[in-house]
């Protein structure tokens, strides 16, 4: 998301309004990628992205292949290269990688001539849930431009934060950030971003609350004292929303520690977009797929 | 860059008069124009839809149901084109089984266009019959494809290219024979 203009964001977004309505017909697929193959290399578990990429393809007749690395010769040895290059031999469209290292899917579309997604590199960058979160966004506000975005958790760890802060500044939002100090980036100047210490600084306001997944995978031992310290200080609760706009949205990237980063009360509220979240993730996969199978490669 | 036409086909009048021909058609051909819908093959063709309704309407009575449909997703040539234009939603507000569509489109080329929207609409439901409007016929066909209602048939030289204006876009209503650009995007015909 780093490397989108504007423009580039605002073709992405508006290609998706046009897929959106496709899931609602009777018959949900067109023939747009009619014998074109797409490979999920998926190299860390997944289920939703995997699953909403999957869903997106398979509505766009692209034959889509998965890639599990459980279930594959990487636990045999392979490397990333190799596997790539196996899987280049059998002449895909289109790859979607997600791998734990950064920079991965751009080392992989360097050396391949199938286009390549992005779909998560370590804690890099998660350009399809950033494009979802501005659609949604987008698609409840009417706009992006100006919006207070106040994500809330994780952000050092969170590839999904770090693509949203990229885009969102892109986008002309105003962004603060708050969560523990050891998972908050030492220079959030670089993002253009605000960092709070307290919560209600970052909440004061604000038109749309993120709150991010704790991901215990990408983390120390030492970063939290425990899951109810963080529920206490940084959980989005419904006291959280009396600070907000009052038609402020909840979002979430999923999955949900219910009960942690976010309370039940405020995931299944009136004010929770986490569902239509998952929805804007089939379209814009399917814009993303179908603009990079087709036409000049960028 | 501004270009200016090689010729006009049709200008304000004539536009209008055409399309008054052409719903009168419509409205002769169904007997009754309750079952009678319009789909507009966007972005023209909508637009198009869009008139021809107000006209059957104001001859016929009654509301007939008007749909747009974007075809971008049904065309045959993703791997040709040089851009890749913006795919906008298809809006189809009605149930289309069992109804008579007339498709509407601008200008009728190569027939690849409705070959692709009648794809397109057999996914959306079983219609009764669709027929097909087209404002301006320019001949050169790929497909077996002909119109039931032309506006204007002639035959144009593939070296120039047929545009359709219309005040919905910003511009005076008027068809107009521009010199075919070596950019020329799919779909703009």
């Amino acid at each position: 998301m780093a490397a989108l203009t504007r423009e580039e964001i605002n073709f992405f977004l508006d290609s998706a309004e046009g897929f959106l309505e496709i899931a609602k017909r009777p018959v949900k697929k067109v023939p747009a990628l009619r014998g074109k193959t797409v490979v999920n290399l998926f190299f860390e578990p997944s289920t939703r992205t995997r699953v909403s990429f999957e869903i997106a393809q398979k509505r766009l007749s692209a034959d889509a292949v998965n890639f599990t690395a459980s279930s594959s010769s990487t636990k045999k040895g392979e490397t990333l290269l190799d596997t790539v290059k196996n899987i280049e031999a059998m002449a895909p469209t289109v790859l979607v990688i997600r791998h734990g290292a950064a920079g991965a899917a751009h080392f992989v579309a360097a050396r391949t001539s199938a286009a390549v997604v992005n779909a998560g590199d370590g804690r890099h960058e998660h350009p399809t849930q950033a494009l979802l979160d501005l659609f949604t966004m987008r698609k409840q506000k009417g706009r992006i431009e100006g919006l207070k975005v106040a994500i809330i958790g994780d952000i050092a760890n969170s590839r999904v934060a770090r693509s949203n802060m990229h885009a969102l500044r892109t986008m002309g939002a105003e962004v603060s950030i708050c969560g523990p100090g050891t998972m908050l980036p030492p220079h959030p100047e670089v993002f253009g971003v605000k960092s709070c210490n307290r919560l209600a600084d970052a909440l004061d306001g604000a038109d749309v609350v993120m709150a991010l997944r704790i991901q215990k995978e990408r983390q120390g031992v030492a970063t939290l004292p425990s899951d109810r310290e963080y529920a206490t200080f940084y959980g989005i609760g419904p006291r959280s929303l009396e600070l907000t706009k009052p038609d402020c949205i909840v979002m979430h990237p999923g999955p949900i520690n219910r009960g942690v980063e976010i309370s039940s009360e405020i995931v299944d509220g009136p004010r929770s977009v986490i569902l239509q979240q998952v929805e804007s993730g089939v379209a814009v996969r399917m814009a993303v797929v179908y603009i990079l199978a087709g036409g000049d490669r960028e | 860059m501004f270009e200016s036409p090689l010729r006009k086909l049709l200008d304000e009048t004539a536009l209008k008069r055409t399309l008054e021909r052409m719903a009168h058609q419509i409205i002769e051909d169904s007997a009754g124009v309750d079952s009678l819908a319009l789909v507009g093959v966007v972005r023209k063709g909508d637009m198009l839809a869009a008139r021809l309704k107000k006209i059957i309407d104001r001859v016929a009575g009654g509301d007939i149901p008007v749909g747009s449909l974007d075809i971008t997703l049904y065309r045959d040539d993703i791997d040709l084109m040089g851009s890749i234009p913006v795919v906008r939603a298809t809006s189809i507000p009605f149930d289309i089984t069992g109804r008579t569509l007339v498709l509407v489109d601008d200008v009728l080329f190569t027939g690849r266009t409705i070959r692709a929207a009648l794809d397109a609409l057999m996914d959306l439901g079983r219609p009764k019959a669709i027929r097909f409007a087209a404002l301006v016929d320019r001949g050169s066909r790929e497909l077996p494809i002909q119109p039931d209602y032309t506006g204007l048939s002639t035959h144009i030289s593939i070296e120039e290219r047929v545009k359709v204006e219309l005040v919905e876009d910003g511009l005076s209503d008027g068809v107009f024979v521009y010199r075919a650009e070596s950019g020329w995007v799919p779909g703009e015909d």
